[in-house]
């Protein structure tokens, strides 16, 4: 005797998480029954497989149903079909956007398209996630980065908002749209040593000193948009057309602004005068101070040109890896510890102010703000 | 121009995408009522249009206003070619023609298509203005309340409960018209379900008809059902109980109110004296009739009360004084023009006086299409097959269906006469159609109703409160079939007061019927509980466990399920065989539900159902009942094997393993079920049963029972054993199916009642469910044996499935599980089942029985009005000087089980003599309408027996806890209550019908994720409608049908739903609790004066 057919509907929709997690994990119902035969369920309620088969599917074919609605998650909390507690809502689209960050660091900078999906068979080979989690994953991200690409005000809000997520969930998807926006290298074998968190945090930072939003003026008076209009924006897929510039880019002025800040490193006297200050200021207080005082310039020149570059989509990409390479990796062969690299840090962002002739102390201390942050975070093995 | 109904049509969200270049729709609203059509302008490039119309006014009859649905329709609006429909909102706008229901429906509906499922939602807002045209109001039935609820609504009290009403209309089916065959399947599957909304609206106004004819304003219990019948056409009948219902406005305003009843009764306290005739029938011809059909047909007497109808396939062969009978019945029937039916099942305390057993009738009919042009139906009637010439009946006959009902009603009727009883309760009608055959069904539970509860002075309070009673069978005479009959009085402490108030938790197992001349062989004891009364050793009913009926431990879920094969055959031939089958498979469901009853160590069976499906290769037969032990009937026996060959060594040995195997299985249960009634020592036991002579009775064999009658086992003492005889391989299939039956895991229960005996503390927690299973029969030579085996299998797989799916629920009890049956195709069955999982606290149990008496008061008061009256009434009573502390001595005797007050026992007198009865009833009313005049007030114990009972127990049903809801939340519950909450208003009934088809069965994940989603659906389209109206709650959810058909070749399938409940609005006690409650003092106040006015 065969069940063709096998339905269970409660009008309160069960959402079991164990099943709901092997689903996320894109394994098929029969991998799913195995696995669950594995956690000794059937030893702990006294049931057979058959029940076990018929739950399992049950439970697949609900998140099925459920996934179209996942994809806007403030749909889900307007639509009739599924009653669901509000807590179960909640953790329903956490859980279908938690993402795994090996998989994340893979793909963080790459541009979210079809021919990277088409490589995600290897990246899943690398990060053992399987594949159809990893493709899961890749839509979501995708998902969201055209969702807020050309919405204004903070990232992070504008995901929150748009899909429901835990405040720190969204900050980690702004990164990730920030770097797939920006498209900063990251593959290269240099910057392996950076973790996924490592990247997040600089994208925060960047994001937190550069943006629009950060600055103390935004051009347009800032409104905290309800999930509803938001809503309505998203399904009329028509957006605000007055929108300047979105949060995920960089502000065009502020960057072209950063090249006036070449002075300190073109300008000798300033230079020199620069160097003094901080060294004067470092002298006995870093292990590191004779490496500094040879390095200054070589490292000064690095920091600045940094911002300098990034008016250039191309020499954007390489900012991590400039870096990295120019910052980084002298400190780290010279044997700074993370407490000479703070030190020196704050004081070569303080001393312009004393600095005569240097008149874009505010403009050196927002980009110094983030830069700092970055460096700080990177500086590790 | 008797009303205006007012649409305005808001705004749509989500709608699909009906432009694929621009992923886009312009949309637009056709809003349609009868013929007149409004449409709202094209939002042009949206999902998410904001039309914000106009009012749409339509200016209509009233008769309109109820019959009609109101249709809305989304368009895309199309300018080259025609308009692409999106799909359709139905409403019932009924809710909105009575005061007291809804006054608006305003929310977002989901737009819903036949084909496509639900695609987005819409935002309306009706309203109606009724004009009051009295003379109009004869052809509309407009303020007429319906409820699916089986019990008096909880925020209502009964003034007049008339009886039972029903009403059936015919169509032809869309499906089968020639026009079909060129239109598309939308609008085929559109116009079914809109005929189906106009004729339920038509059979709803009908009824309101009749019940305004009987003067009462309210239909309780109402079900409606759909017999499908194929090309012969389509029927929509519906049964209900048609009261006269006042709604407490104010949980403390209510006492004043019942003065109106009290001036009407004095006027013909005695016009139920003939009503007392009922009882004396059991001499009458049918008696006989049923004794001889049933050992006509087996050479066994059937062991147990129920069953007077074994089905009307044996009917069939009896002689001609059913027929002079039947004949009799009609006349009566003429002059009564009703049936003492009541489609109740759950009644307040100590309104039922006797149960005498369940009754059912069946009757197997041809649906002839060829000599059946008009919906003509011939009697295809089994009762005899050559009536099956149908020349012999008038085929212009236009009420054929009609017909078919009132006979079969008439047989239940008689059926209860020969139980010795005058009422039929707990009342229900199905139908199982397979091709041109159709097995009509009734069944009910033949009662005595209390007369003396009626007249009983005691009760006046509650009486005027909830029952001011007046059934039209007791009026037998009377010309309009209905006479006012409000017998009540202060008084009651008269003798015959004492004498006959029987206890209340056993009055209604005591049999109604005389003892020396019994409808059928059972076995008569001195009730367990009073001593004073016969009772049988098993009772089966189709009720739910009355409220103060005393239970031993827990009850459970007890399912007979059966299969017979039966060959193919057209026409005659197969009415013919399976009128042959039906009378054994009730006696083989009978004896399965005997088997694991006994099993279970329980004595009595609530809620039985017992659903026959006719398929084209065979019958199942699906009886379900919660089994109990009651503490009034005698202690099951052990179930006893017996061997055919004694002699046999290894034969021997096998039967004594089998035997050790049930007993420990007894045993088992009785654990399980905590079933330790209080063993009670001889002397108390008294008298004890004078004829022996019925035991060799008892036995149940297959062929010679005579043999065996040594067989029976001593050592069960004076206790029956149950004899199953293994000496064929029918027996031994069923000594193992009984032992197959697997207990639910632990923490869980279930039970088909209501609610579940010996769990009273429940939690809010609440899930309601629809599983359906449809399973193909892969033998290719089937027999019965290996078909059993696998239809026990699917139940059992089923049962489990869903103890798993609910494990998280733990401790919970799944409550009226409601199981349906259907064989679709020759070798599938469907099995659906809705049942609701709630959970208990074992904890707060205890915490219940410490809690401060006032704190309880309060409680109970929260609960529901019904309930509330009777602590009220008892503070009311002057002479009372400790009001609650019965109640807490009725409280702890009920918790543990065992206690009867010895008091209580002592309050009721044994009766034989129904002459006596009679003339004392007589006398009391004489005695009350002394009384009356004077107008004092006294109370018996009876009274303070019965009600703290029934007010302790429903304490421990009503733990509030302190979850809240949230407001978009709708509960839906096949219970008539919602645990821990009160519901504070009935908005009217939900009674939708959906088609879904798909031509796309594999895209939308084969059959499952095709049923999966329109089960979610109906339940999303369900839960809106409700929300609409402002409720937040379903009860007395039902899935009336659900059929399946699909075609895997053609990639097809199509589902038809039709599902029913109450919209309510529900607060949580918890919530409740932060009001300040009415004193009870203040209550009291008018309580007395009230007793003031009706001197």
């Amino acid at each position: 005797m065969s069940s063709d057919l096998d339905v269970f509907v409660g009008n309160t929709t069960l959402i079991d998480e164990e099943v709901y997690r092997l689903w996320l994990d894109g394994h098929s119902v029969a991998e799913a029954v195995a696995r669950r035969l594995r956690g000794g369920v059937l030893e702990r309620e006294g049931t057979s497989v058959a029940v076990l088969q018929s739950d399992t599917r049950d439970h697949y074919r609900t998140f099925q149903m459920l996934e179209r609605l996942l994809h806007a998650p403030p749909r889900l909390l307007q639509q009739l079909l599924f009653q669901i507690p509000p807590e179960r809502q909640a953790l329903l689209v956490q859980r279908y956007y938690a993402f795994d960050e090996a998989l994340a660091r893979e793909l963080l900078g790459k541009k979210l398209s079809k021919g990277t999906k088409k490589e995600l068979d290897e990246v899943s080979a690398r990060t053992g996630v399987g594949i159809r989690s990893c493709r899961r994953q890749f839509d979501n991200f995708k998902r969201v980065f055209k969702a807020v690409e050309e919405l204004r005000g903070p990232l992070a809000e504008n995901i929150q908002q748009l899909f429901l997520l835990p405040p720190a969930l969204a900050r980690d998807y702004a990164a990730i749209v920030f770097f797939a926006n920006s498209r900063f290298e990251t593959g290269k074998r240099r910057l392996q040593f950076l973790s996924f968190g490592d990247f997040a945090a600089c994208a925060q930072s960047m994001m937190a000193h550069w943006s629009q939003g950060a600055l103390g003026t935004p051009k347009t008076p800032k409104k905290p948009q309800k999930p509803q209009s938001m809503m309505a924006h998203w399904s009329q897929g028509a957006l605000a057309p007055e929108a300047a510039e979105p949060d995920g880019d960089l502000p065009k002025s502020f960057l072209q602004d950063l090249k006036e800040l070449k002075v300190l490193v073109s300008d000798k006297d300033l230079l020199d005068q620069h160097k003094s200050l901080v060294c004067s200021a470092l002298r006995g207080k870093i292990s590191v101070y004779n490496e500094l005082e040879a390095n200054f310039k070589a490292l000064s020149r690095a920091l600045v040109n940094v911002g300098g570059k990034l008016t250039h989509a191309r020499d954007v990409r390489d900012f991590f890896v400039d870096l990295v390479e120019k910052v980084i990796e002298p400190c780290r062969s010279d044997k700074w510890s993370p407490g000479d690299l703070r030190l020196f840090l704050t004081h070569y962002t303080a001393a312009p102010r004393n600095l005569p002739g240097f008149r874009h102390q505010a403009l050196w201390e927002r980009y110094m703000a983030a830069i700092s942050a970055c460096l700080l975070r990177m500086y590790h093995d | 121009m008797p009303g205006k109904l007012k649409v305005k049509i808001v705004a749509g969200r989500h709608l699909p995408v009906m432009d694929r270049a621009s992923d886009l729709t312009d949309a637009f609203v056709e809003v349609k009522f009868g013929n007149t059509t409004f449409k709202t302008d094209v939002y042009p490039k949206s999902l998410n249009p904001q039309w914000n119309s106009e009012w749409f006014k339509f200016e209509v009859d009233d008769e309109e206003l109820q019959d009609e649905p109101l249709q809305i329709t989304v368009l895309d609006h199309d300018t080259y070619s025609a308009n692409d429909a999106i799909g359709k909102v139905y409403i019932d706008i009924d809710p909105l023609l009575y005061s007291e229901a809804a006054t608006v429906i305003s929310g977002w509906f989901p737009i819903y298509d036949t084909i496509h499922g639900i695609r987005g939602e819409i935002n309306v807002v009706v309203k109606v203005d009724l004009f009051n045209d009295l003379n109009r109001f004869r052809q509309s039935s407009c303020g007429v309340k319906f409820f699916c609820t089986t019990s008096i609504p909880k925020c209502y009290r009964a003034v007049v409960i008339h009886g039972f009403v029903e009403e059936l209309v015919v169509n032809e089916d869309p499906e089968y018209q020639w026009i079909d065959r060129i239109r598309t399947p939308r609008a085929s599957n559109e116009a079914r379900q809109r005929l189906i909304s106009l004729m339920s609206g038509e059979l709803q106004r009908k009824i309101g008809l009749k019940v305004l004819e009987m003067r009462g304003n309210a239909v309780v219990g109402y079900l409606q059902c759909f017999d499908l019948e194929g090309e012969s056409g389509l029927v929509v009948r519906a049964i209900g109980t048609a009261c006269t219902l006042d709604k407490l406005s104010n949980t403390s305003a209510f006492l004043p109110a019942c003065n109106s009843p009290s001036k009407e009764m004095k006027e013909s306290p005695l016009v139920h004296a003939p009503s007392h005739g009922c009882r004396s029938t059991h001499n009458s011809p049918i008696h006989t009739a049923t004794g001889s059909r049933l050992t006509q047909n087996f050479s066994v007497s059937v062991p147990t009360l129920i069953y007077t109808g074994m089905g009307s396939g044996s009917a069939g062969k009896e002689g001609g004084p059913f027929k002079t009978l039947l004949r009799q019945q009609t006349q009566s029937a003429l002059e009564q023009r009703e049936f003492p039916f009541f489609t109740l099942t759950t009644f307040p305390p100590g309104f039922l006086l006797h149960v005498g057993g369940v009754v059912s009738a069946r009757s197997v009919k041809l649906l002839d299409r060829i000599h059946n042009p008009a919906f003509v139906g011939i009697m295809g009637n089994t009762r005899s097959y050559k009536l099956l010439d149908w020349n012999s009946f008038n085929s212009d006959e236009p009420e054929t269906r009609d017909a078919w009902w009132a006979e079969i009603r008439q047989e239940i009727k008689s059926h209860a006469k020969a139980l010795g009883c005058h009422a039929v309760v707990g009342y229900s009608e199905s139908t199982s159609i397979c091709e041109e055959v159709c097995i009509l069904s009734a069944s009910g539970t033949a009662a005595v109703l209390n007369p003396r509860f009626l007249q009983d002075g005691t009760m006046e309070g509650c009486l005027e409160q909830r029952l001011s009673w007046q059934p039209g069978f007791f009026s037998i005479g009377s010309e309009k079939g209905e006479v006012d009959f409000f017998p009540q009085s202060q008084d009651s402490s008269s003798l015959l007061g004492i004498e006959e108030a029987s206890p209340p938790g056993c009055g209604f197992c005591h049999i109604p019927y005389d003892e020396l001349n019994m409808p059928f062989p059972a076995h008569l004891t001195y009730c367990y509980n009073c001593r004073k009364q016969k009772v049988p050793d098993v009772l089966f009913t189709t009720i739910d466990l009355p409220v103060e009926a005393i239970v031993v431990g827990k009850g459970c879920l007890i399912q007979a399920r059966l299969c017979r094969l039966k060959k193919k055959a057209q026409a005659e031939a197969n009415a013919t065989s399976i009128s042959n089958l039906l009378p054994f498979m009730e006696y083989e469901v009978h004896t399965q539900l005997m088997n694991k009853l006994k099993l279970r160590g329980m004595n009595a069976l609530f809620g039985l159902r017992i659903q026959i499906t006719v398929g084209e290769n065979m019958l199942m037969g699906l009886a379900s009942a919660t089994g109990v032990y009651l503490a009034a009937l005698p202690t099951p026996g052990g179930i006893q094997i017996a061997g055919k060959t004694p002699n046999d060594g290894t034969y021997e040995q096998h039967i004594s393993h089998m035997q050790k195997k049930i007993n420990d299985t007894i045993a088992k249960n009785k654990e399980l079920y905590e079933i330790n009634p209080p063993e009670l020592p001889e002397e108390i036991i008294g008298s004890p049963i004078p004829e022996p002579r019925q035991r060799s009775r008892l036995l149940r064999s297959q062929s010679e029972s005579s043999d065996e009658v040594t067989e029976l086992d001593l050592s069960h003492g004076k206790k029956d054993a149950f004899v199953l005889e293994i000496d064929d391989t029918d027996a031994m299939e069923d000594v193992h199916s009984l032992l197959t039956d697997v207990p639910p895991p632990s923490g869980f229960y279930s039970c088909n009642t209501e609610i579940m005996p010996g769990i009273n503390n429940w939690t809010p927690e609440i899930q309601m469910f629809t599983a359906v299973r449809v399973s193909r029969l892969s033998n290719i030579n089937p027999t019965n044996q290996t078909l059993n085996k696998n239809f026990n299998d699917l139940c059992e797989n089923l049962l489990k499935s869903l103890y798993f799916k609910l494990r998280s629920m733990v401790p919970c009890c799944l409550c009226h599980v409601n199981f349906t049956v259907a064989l679709p195709e020759d070798e599938l069955v469907q099995i659906a089942v809705t049942a609701v999982a709630i959970t208990y606290d074992k904890n707060q149990a205890l915490q219940a029985n410490k809690a401060p008496t006032e704190k309880s008061q309060q409680r109970a008061s929260t609960d529901n009005e019904e309930q509330l009256q009777f602590p009220l009434e008892l503070s009311s009573d002057p002479l009372s000087s400790q009001p609650f502390s019965p109640a807490k001595e009725a409280l702890e005797g009920a918790s543990s089980h065992t206690g009867i007050p010895a008091a209580q026992r002592a309050t009721s007198v044994d009766y034989s003599s129904f002459a006596d009865r009679c003339n004392s009833w007589i006398e009391l009313i004489k005695l009350k309408a002394q009384t009356i005049r004077r107008g004092s007030i006294k109370t018996t114990t009876s009274l303070e027996k019965a009600s703290p009972l029934a007010e302790g127990y429903l304490r421990h049903r009503s733990v509030p806890s302190g979850t809240n809801s949230t407001v978009s939340v709708v509960k839906m519950t096949p219970l008539s209550f919602l645990p821990g909450a009160k519901i504070t208003k009935y908005l009217g009934i939900i009674n939708m019908f959906f088609i879904r088809e798909t031509t796309s069965l594999r895209e939308e994940g084969g059959v499952s994720g095709f049923l999966h989603a329109f089960i979610a659906e109906v339940f999303a389209m369900v839960r809106a409608h409700v929300a609409a109206l402002g409720g937040n709650a379903v009860v007395s959810y039902i899935m009336k049908q659900c059929v399946f058909m699909e075609n895997p070749n053609k990639n097809q399938a199509q589902c038809l739903i039709n599902v029913s409940g109450d919209a309510v609005i529900f607060v949580r006690e918890s919530e409740l609790e932060v009001l300040p409650a009415p004193p009870p003092a203040a209550a009291a106040q008018p309580a007395g004066s009230a007793g003031d006015v009706t001197t």
